[in-house]
């Protein structure tokens, strides 16, 4: 689970050149992992055992946290670092890590964090870790042993079956989130969270600078209503040239 | 010594994807700064009588993996597949398409080469022999220029960004067969479903006609769908209207869900929050109908028409027919 910027914040270049200020943002849970995070307690409701949220990030990861514990999650691990690495390689090997010799049957991840997007660290765990991962995932059946999971792919769904234990990666379609109650979130601080420190591996990717998009030429108003659609198909045609 | 540029083709069906050509031609241009050669790795079932056709886009040789069983992503496959073809050409760039697979297969090369992958690259220069690649992140609210500083620098490049050309007219590649054995894997893949008759996906589309929280219910989106075949295009929604459950997540443009660049995108009732705008910003032209003169959209639009989508659609649509009914 990651901690991540609010998808509606704005997102500033900050004064090094080569970093993001996004200070004045609100912090939430990865979307993707909150739809993981919804699937693993959905499990845990229907086959029983524990949910266990592993989050590698700053000291303010303990808010994120904390709302997972209401959300379902029954303990947390915090691996604490002072700012989340450039190169998920990094992220992936310290999560590995951890999980290594842990036992567990099912291990979400969402499919990308909403901030970087590089949409790696998934497989690269299950790598590591020599356990299947089906990516992308909308569906997730979990009996006897196995797993069948439908992966959203271009122009439709491939659907994976896999023996247990294996890692997925959840697409927005997965679950509906609950919403956490008042009661959920005073229990979840009775929860345990165990902080680690740790030291990550040195980054092969590294961000040389960071950069605004170029801004879109201004367009213009055609008109309005249906009188403006003839014009409109002219445009495209003569001056767009897209049709 | 520099070695070879190294490109991962996927296919779908007995056909090449497109984005696998955007990424061949860009190979291309980076194995002609190099001084070195293009190997394009093709993987697939049915492709033999295809992949002379890489030549054109700027292979020198292509290594063939022809199978039944790859005809659809299993990701124990393709990766014993991409690790042998790697280590018979021994790539200091690996090029793949970031598409479902390319990006499901780019980080487990990178664990087992102990090397780091660019994602998505909209961009891709070299400083002394080493790949630079710019990157959206943050859905594109800004752009990052990264580095990869192991070897071999592995990249995704986003579709429909590169161009797909015939930089060599009439090249022939080599052709090098590669033995197919299956391995050992704890993956079944089953089966591909299509999504109903829409068999293009939002990313590949060249027209994207979208439809928001002003088409208010999702009776209504007929409407697009006839304005999208008669361009022979495909429908989008935004995120107020796939949470309505109005659409499929699989329709959604933004930042949760598709980022697409197509030629012409036309919104259709919908207001333009950052979440939407930075899944299509990179359209070439957009069109904007929306009747709240004030919507953030006409801000970015090139194109807008004020107006009820209920009436402007459907005289769109309309005038489409005709225009396509006389060219």
């Amino acid at each position: 689970m990651r901690r991540v910027p609010d998808t509606a914040a704005r997102i500033r270049i900050a004064s090094d050149g080569r970093s993001i200020d996004a200070s004045d943002a609100e912090f939430v849970i990865n979307p993707y992992e909150e739809y993981a995070l919804e699937q693993a307690v959905q499990l845990k409701e229907k086959h029983g055992g524990e949910v266990t949220v592993v989050t590698l990030g700053p000291e303010k990861t303990t808010q994120v946290i904390m709302k997972a514990l209401a959300l379902g999650a029954d303990k947390a691990v915090h691996l604490k670092v002072d700012k989340i690495p450039e190169d998920p390689g990094s992220i992936a090997r310290a999560i590995a890590n951890e999980l290594k010799g842990s036992e567990f049957d099912v291990l979400l991840f969402g499919k990308k964090g909403v901030d970087d997007d590089n949409q790696q660290v998934g497989p690269m765990v299950a790598e590591l870790l020599g356990i299947p991962c089906i990516t992308q995932i909308v569906k997730l059946d979990v009996s006897d042993g196995r797993g069948v999971a439908h992966r959203e792919v271009e122009g439709g769904s491939i659907t994976v079956e896999t023996t247990l234990p294996a890692a997925f990666t959840a697409e927005k379609d997965l679950t509906v989130p609950r919403y956490a109650s008042l009661r959920e979130l005073v229990a979840a601080r009775k929860k345990p969270i165990i902080v680690k420190g740790i030291q990550l591996r040195a980054s092969s990717l590294e961000i040389i600078s960071v950069q605004n998009p170029p801004p879109r030429p201004p367009g213009k108003i055609v008109g309005k209503g249906v009188d403006a659609v003839p014009t409109l198909v002219k445009l495209l045609h003569e001056e767009a040239k897209v049709i | 010594m520099t070695g070879e540029v190294l490109v991962i083709a996927e296919s779908s069906g007995p056909a090449f994807r497109k984005a696998a050509l955007e990424a061949v031609t860009e190979g291309r241009r980076l194995a002609d700064l190099l001084r070195v050669s293009e190997i394009v790795l093709a993987i697939g079932n049915g492709l033999k009588d295809r992949v002379g056709e890489l030549g054109k886009y700027g292979a020198d040789k292509v290594i063939l993996a022809d199978d039944p069983s790859l005809a659809i992503f299993h990701p124990d496959y393709y990766r014993q597949i991409a690790l042998e073809g790697i280590k018979r050409v021994n790539p200091s760039i690996i090029l793949a398409a970031a598409t479902s697979s390319g990006k499901d297969l780019a980080p487990r090369l990178a664990v087992h080469l102990d090397t780091a992958v660019a994602s998505e690259c909209t961009q891709l220069e070299l400083e002394s022999g080493k790949l630079v690649a710019t990157r959206p992140a943050y859905a594109g609210k800004i752009l990052l220029r990264v580095k990869v500083n192991s070897s071999p620098c592995i990249a995704t490049l986003r579709p429909n960004v590169f161009t797909a050309r015939e930089v060599v007219p009439g090249k022939k590649p080599t052709v090098e067969q590669m033995e197919f054995n299956r391995p050992d894997s704890r993956m079944v893949v089953k089966e591909f479903v299509t999504q109903g008759a829409k068999k293009l996906d939002l990313t590949e589309a060249s027209v994207i006609v979208s439809g928001g929280r002003g088409m208010g219910g999702p009776q209504n989106y007929k409407i697009l769908e006839e304005l999208a075949e008669v361009m022979g295009g495909v429908v989008g929604a935004s995120r107020a209207s796939v949470d309505a459950g109005w659409r499929p997540h699989s329709d959604q443009v933004g930042q949760t869900g598709r980022t697409v660049s197509p030629t012409l995108y036309i919104a259709a009732g919908i207001s333009g929050a950052i979440q939407h705008r930075v899944g299509m910003i990179n359209s070439k032209v957009i069109v904007a109908i929306n009747k709240d003169p004030e919507a953030p959209i006409f801000g970015f639009a090139d194109y807008g028409i004020v107006g009820d989508v209920f009436e402007v659609v459907p005289a769109l649509t309309r005038e489409m027919k005709a225009f396509y009914g006389k060219t």
